[in-house]
């Protein structure tokens, strides 16, 4: 079985956002650059899945800019065998929505035919959570979204989500899209000598064109601003301090 | 046209707060029509036509929505979609799972954790862990979006609307439930509390987490964790508060041995009020707190509970 593993670049999660002045976007010029968190854990999932013999390749894939080639280094260098690049955009501040990543994603699977797509639960940059359930719908196979424990079986996965409750586990038929969260594993580094190693690996480009895919974005940004400010607050002396605070000023005990 | 918002239902129960919170969100948007899909869906149908501001109530009662599984209810909303331009939900695990998947068979986009309705095409929401707002129309001829619940007010009760069922689609077959793991509490629900006490990495350990509880449950608080509290096994999954867990603005937040990273201020930086104890004084929990106590939190937190 292959395995199809999406993975996008992102601005590091350490890196404080700034709002471009004119209310245009986040700046993203000259900001370090990472592959998505849950992606690493996705990639993670999909290599130990192929060191255990159940898998035999695992294919990374990245929609977006040209420099997403590093990100998908980073995935080939982790273990990932080969890897896809869509180039979609020249622009680092263009973000290709979901709809439009899922459609280019299910021409890849058409073409790649794999048995699973392993996928991160979130981008941390737009917040989305919806390219794993729009692939899976347009795939039309069955979705195990949250995932933090997966266990494949012949013809079906057993996946443990986590929810608003608590934990759920389900049984869904594969081909399946099972995106991940943030306990499912511990993303491996890639050690120098595989960093070498990944600069040989094959790399395609491709377009959306290659595709017939419209990836024209359905939203259009009218601005993009700072969330409101909190007001500067105080530090108190002692816990009875806190206490009358809290009683007297705020009201909230 | 009518917005169609699928309501919040587990275990045949309305969980009443996240969809009240959610129809206050969409009500400028048309006649609200509030769909409870379940096993049993029938009282959560009931409770769910006492929402003022509801017009229509619609039931689909069948197996295949017992748990909220998201093949067969996107499947439902889909075959309902063409009555509505717009689909919502509160943007809690289960709508998160199955709205996308809905909005990809319309061939629509998705907008999540909408935080603000400006009109019937354009919609606020936080991006980049809510360090920055976007302002986005969409273009889509139907819009599917879910809601956050933390910016709206639940919409109050005392309504009497129609309730009517609906035919179940077909099912689609593609996954089955195995089985539940929630632990049942008395406290309040994290979601919807007024007061929520939380613990950080500065806990220390699993057993330590009961200075916590014992402060939630003297103030009636829920309670949360950060990510490092949860992945160190200290707390539950579903008590992390954050950029990926749970989104909560309580009247009074109390953060304790939690630093303040932006994953976590993500989660509870609209709290009404913030309490901050960490024995780091640099701690960037600080810069959002209206009261910083620079202490440790096994001195602190037991006179806390004593003089309360
Ligand atoms: C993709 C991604 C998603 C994430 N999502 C989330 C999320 O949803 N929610 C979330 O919380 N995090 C999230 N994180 C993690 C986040 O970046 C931080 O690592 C995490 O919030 C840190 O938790 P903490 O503050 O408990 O731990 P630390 O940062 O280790 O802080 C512990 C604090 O405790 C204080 N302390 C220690 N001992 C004591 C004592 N005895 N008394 C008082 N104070 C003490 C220390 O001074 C320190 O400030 C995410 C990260 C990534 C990459
Ligand atoms: N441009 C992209 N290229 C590759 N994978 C992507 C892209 N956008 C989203 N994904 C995948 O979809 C997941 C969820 O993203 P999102 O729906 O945008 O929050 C990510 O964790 C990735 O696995």
């Amino acid at each position: 079985m292959k395995v199809l593993v999406p993975v996008k670049r992102v601005i590091d999660y350490n890196v404080k956002v700034r709002v471009k002045g004119d209310g245009s976007g986040v700046d993203l010029a000259n900001v370090k650059m990472s592959m998505n968190p849950f992606d690493e854990i996705a990639c993670e999932a999909a290599i130990r899945m192929k060191e255990s013999g159940a898998v035999e390749e695992v294919i990374a894939v990245s929609i977006g800019v040209k420099q997403a080639q590093e990100t998908l280094r980073t995935a080939l260098a982790m273990g990932c065998d080969r890897a896809i690049l869509i180039v979609a955009t020249d622009d680092v501040h263009t973000d290709i929505e979901p709809l439009a990543v899922a459609k280019l994603l299910k021409a890849v699977v058409d073409a790649e035919e794999p048995g699973l797509v392993i996928c991160g639960k979130q981008a941390i940059d737009n917040d989305m959570n919806a390219t794993g359930q729009m692939l899976s719908a347009l795939l039309g196979w069955s979705q195990a979204t949250f995932a933090s424990k997966i266990d494949i079986d012949g013809d079906h996965a057993t996946v443990k989500r986590e929810v608003d409750g608590g934990m759920q586990s389900i049984k869904v038929k594969m081909p399946a899209v099972i995106s991940v969260d943030l306990r499912l594993n511990e993303p491996r580094y890639a050690s120098l000598p595989n960093i070498m190693k990944a600069k040989k690996k094959p790399l395609d480009e491709k377009t959306p064109e290659d595709y017939g895919v419209d990836v024209s974005p359905r939203l259009e940004v009218v601005k993009t601003a700072e969330p409101p400010e909190r007001d500067a607050g105080i530090i108190v002396k002692s816990v009875d301090e806190l206490l009358d605070k809290l009683k007297n000023e705020a009201g909230v005990i | 046209m009518a917005v169609l918002l699928l309501a919040e239902v587990d275990n045949g129960e309305l969980n009443l707060d996240a969809t009240a919170k959610a129809v206050t969100a969409v009500k400028p948007l048309g006649d609200v029509h509030v769909l409870c899909a379940g096993a049993k869906a029938a009282a959560a149908g009931e409770t769910a036509a006492t929402i003022d501001g509801v017009a229509k109530v619609l039931v689909a009662e069948d197996a295949q929505y017992g748990h909220r599984l998201a093949e067969p209810t996107a499947k439902l909303l889909v075959d309902l979609a063409g009555d509505y331009d717009h689909i919502a939900a509160p943007a809690t695990t289960d709508a998160k799972n199955i709205l996308p998947r809905a909005a990809a068979l319309l061939d629509v986009m998705i907008l999540t954790d909408v935080s603000g309705v400006i009109d019937a095409d354009t919609f606020e929401r936080p991006i980049y862990a809510g360090n920055a707002v976007q302002t986005v129309k969409s273009r889509d001829s139907k819009k599917v979006l879910s809601i956050r619940t933390s910016t709206f007010d639940a919409a109050g009760t005392g309504n009497s609307a129609p309730v009517e069922t609906v035919t179940p689609a077909e099912a689609p077959g593609l996954s089955e439930w195995v089985e539940d793991h929630v632990a049942e509490s008395d406290r309040p629900d994290l979601t919807s509390a007024g007061i929520v006490v939380s613990g950080g990495r500065g806990v220390g350990s699993e057993e330590d987490f009961k200075l916590i509880e014992n402060l939630a449950d003297k103030l009636g608080a829920a309670i949360g964790a950060s990510r490092a509290a949860v992945d160190s096994g200290y707390a539950p999954n579903d008590w992390q508060v954050g950029q990926t867990g749970k989104v909560v603005a309580p009247d009074l937040y109390i953060a304790c041995g939690i630093s303040g990273a932006i994953q976590h201020l993500a989660g509870m930086k609209d709290s009404k009020v913030i309490v901050a104890i960490n024995k780091d004084e640099e701690a960037p929990i600080f810069q959002v707190a209206d009261y910083g106590l620079v202490a440790d939190l096994f001195d602190a937190i037991p006179e806390l509970n004593e003089k309360l």
